[in-house]
């Protein structure tokens, strides 16, 4: 790992009227690094990663991001067209429904490829081979690159989605749920997917969920969050094995064993 | 006063002097920025919207008494909407007017650029019905018109991918997406993509008026326009392989027309005035058979 953060989130704080959802949140992400932020609902992880992928205006903080060139970017500080440049180039969103994620009127092979023609891709054939290649890469059948996506099993499309924003090669991706909604086997095959892509690509990643299982499986570090706070941080194995905050406890005996 | 031809209580051109002021501020901005679409207050006009309504009120703000106008619908002086348009203007302005591209001053134009070069001095005003080109791939206003502040224009590619991965080339054949002055992508409005290369460096004033919503946009004359397309598939105009039933014109945009009820069809010119002009100049030299 290299000496500077990716990603640093300094005293970040978000109200929605007289509701705290986050207060004074500090999270850093390492490059290559996967960090897992877990927590009940309405704990304050969802406004946590808008605010922090760029979506979202934080009521304060700042969320400073290491661009390839070196550059730090306060991302709530500099340009829309700064900011929507780094979210469709470096950056990646995964949503929890991938029906969020995709463009469900356009097939497979014109959702992964429209990052590469946001960013100038203007050579159809090659478009189509990349799109192809990524599709291979999440193990969706290449026969299928002009079919819908509507036409697509629920964890095929989230497979797409992932395709759809790695395609751009982004070195954070922010994934929120990545495996609610999906039955077990599919899940297991997504997280195994997960784990290979952000091991070969050396991809930071944050993922948000309330599956302890996801976290331990993906994740280098953990944070727990509660009531817009985060209330424990660190290595996963030494949170998950030996919590030291009550609620961290609570959620850790809480799992139940299958 | 050319007023005194127009029924009583109406003013020149139909719409009021303030509200031509402002249409007229709002066609100064989008020439200044060409391809840019500038909203306007739309006033009601009497008749339907879709029926060139914003055409209509571009025209009534530029006119004036000495112009000369033309106006087709799909390239013919006779049809219905270029009559009763036609005949809007020469009740209500006066203003003379002709079925000669070459004498007109201002055309107004739905769905084709005329086949006769444009000159200098002359404008072409288009009725517009979808304005925004981004509409299909993005519903809401305040995000498509962030895009086109952003230069964000990917997603229009996405739309030509669709195009030849189902059909093996660009199929989308009016409305064919622009690229104006470098800068803004834009809709030239449902003409035949086999107008699009009329469009670039015309020496003619083009606007477009969008009358339900509420949009101006214009390119200046000799700007360049050119049609969005990929490296390995390039923009292509689509050629008939027949000649005009009418004049022999092998260059022109046809129209197929059904002339009986045994399956029995011809192609004709769309451009009326322009097959009329060829066969005038037929009879005067048959040479060419």
């Amino acid at each position: 790992m290299t000496e500077a953060p990716l990603l640093r989130v300094r005293g970040l704080s978000h109200a929605y009227g007289s509701r705290i959802a986050c207060s004074a949140v500090d999270v850093e992400v390492w490059p290559g690094e996967v960090l897992a932020i877990v927590g009940e609902s309405g704990s304050g992880k969802s406004t946590l990663l808008n605010c922090i992928s760029g979506r979202m205006r934080p009521g304060a903080g700042e969320v400073v991001y290491r661009a390839k060139d070196g550059r730090e970017v306060d991302l709530w500080q500099a340009s829309d067209a700064q900011r929507r440049l780094l979210a469709r180039t470096e950056l990646g969103m995964v949503h929890q429904n991938p029906r969020d994620g995709l463009r469900l009127g356009v097939s497979a092979g014109g959702n992964v490829g429209e990052r590469l023609m946001a960013v100038g891709a203007r050579n159809y054939g090659a478009i189509r081979a990349t799109a192809a290649e990524w599709l291979a890469r999440v193990e969706i059948d290449v026969g299928r690159i002009d079919d819908l996506p509507r036409t697509f099993s629920g964890g095929m499309q989230q497979r797409l989605q992932i395709a759809r924003v790695l395609v751009s090669r982004p070195r954070l991706v922010f994934l929120d749920e990545p495996t609610g909604g999906l039955d077990v086997s599919v899940q297991a095959r997504l997280l195994d997917l997960l784990r290979s892509l952000s091991r070969d690509l050396g991809l930071a990643a944050i993922i948000v969920t309330h599956d302890l299982a996801v976290a331990r499986l993906l994740a280098h570090r953990i944070c727990v969050m509660r009531g817009g706070e985060v209330v424990e941080d660190g290595l996963t194995d030494r949170v998950l094995d030996d919590p030291r905050h009550p609620y961290t406890q609570l959620l850790v005996s809480s799992v139940l064993p299958p | 006063m050319t007023t005194a031809t127009a029924p009583a209580g109406y003013n020149f051109a139909y719409l009021d002097e303030g509200t031509k002021r402002m249409i007229r501020r709002a066609i100064l901005k989008a020439i200044a920025i060409p391809g840019y679409q500038v909203p306007f207050g739309s006033r009601e006009m009497p008749l339907a919207y879709g029926w060139g309504t914003g055409g209509m009120q571009v025209t009534a703000a530029v006119i004036g008494a000495s112009d000369r106008l033309k106006v087709i619908d799909q390239g013919a002086d006779d049809t219905t909407n270029a009559v009763s348009i036609r005949r809007f203007f020469a009740r209500t302005a006066g203003v003379a007017t002709t079925e000669r591209t070459a004498e007109a001053t201002i055309i107004q134009t739905r769905h084709r650029i005329p086949e006769r070069p444009l000159r200098e001095g002359q404008v072409l005003v288009y009725q517009v019905p979808m304005p925004e080109p981004l509409r299909f791939i993005e519903p809401r206003e305040s995000e498509t018109r962030k895009m086109h502040a952003l230069v964000e224009y990917g997603a229009m590619h996405v739309r030509l991918y669709e195009d030849i991965a189902a059909h093996g080339r660009i199929t989308t054949a009016y409305g064919y997406p622009v690229l104006v002055n470098g800068r803004y992508v834009m809709s030239p409005s449902p003409i035949p993509k086999f107008d699009n290369p009329k469009m670039d460096m015309m020496p003619a004033l083009q606007l477009f008026g969008a009358g339900r919503e509420k949009r101006i946009y214009a390119v200046p004359p000799y700007t360049p326009v050119r049609s969005l397309d990929f490296d390995d598939h390039p923009f292509a105009i689509e050629r008939s392989d027949q000649p005009c039933a009418l004049c022999g014109s092998t260059d022109t945009y046809l129209d197929e027309v059904v002339v009986d009820d045994q399956g029995g069809r011809v192609f004709v010119c769309s451009d009326s005035d322009h097959c009329g002009e060829r066969q005038e100049a037929g009879r005067a030299a048959p040479a060419r058979a």
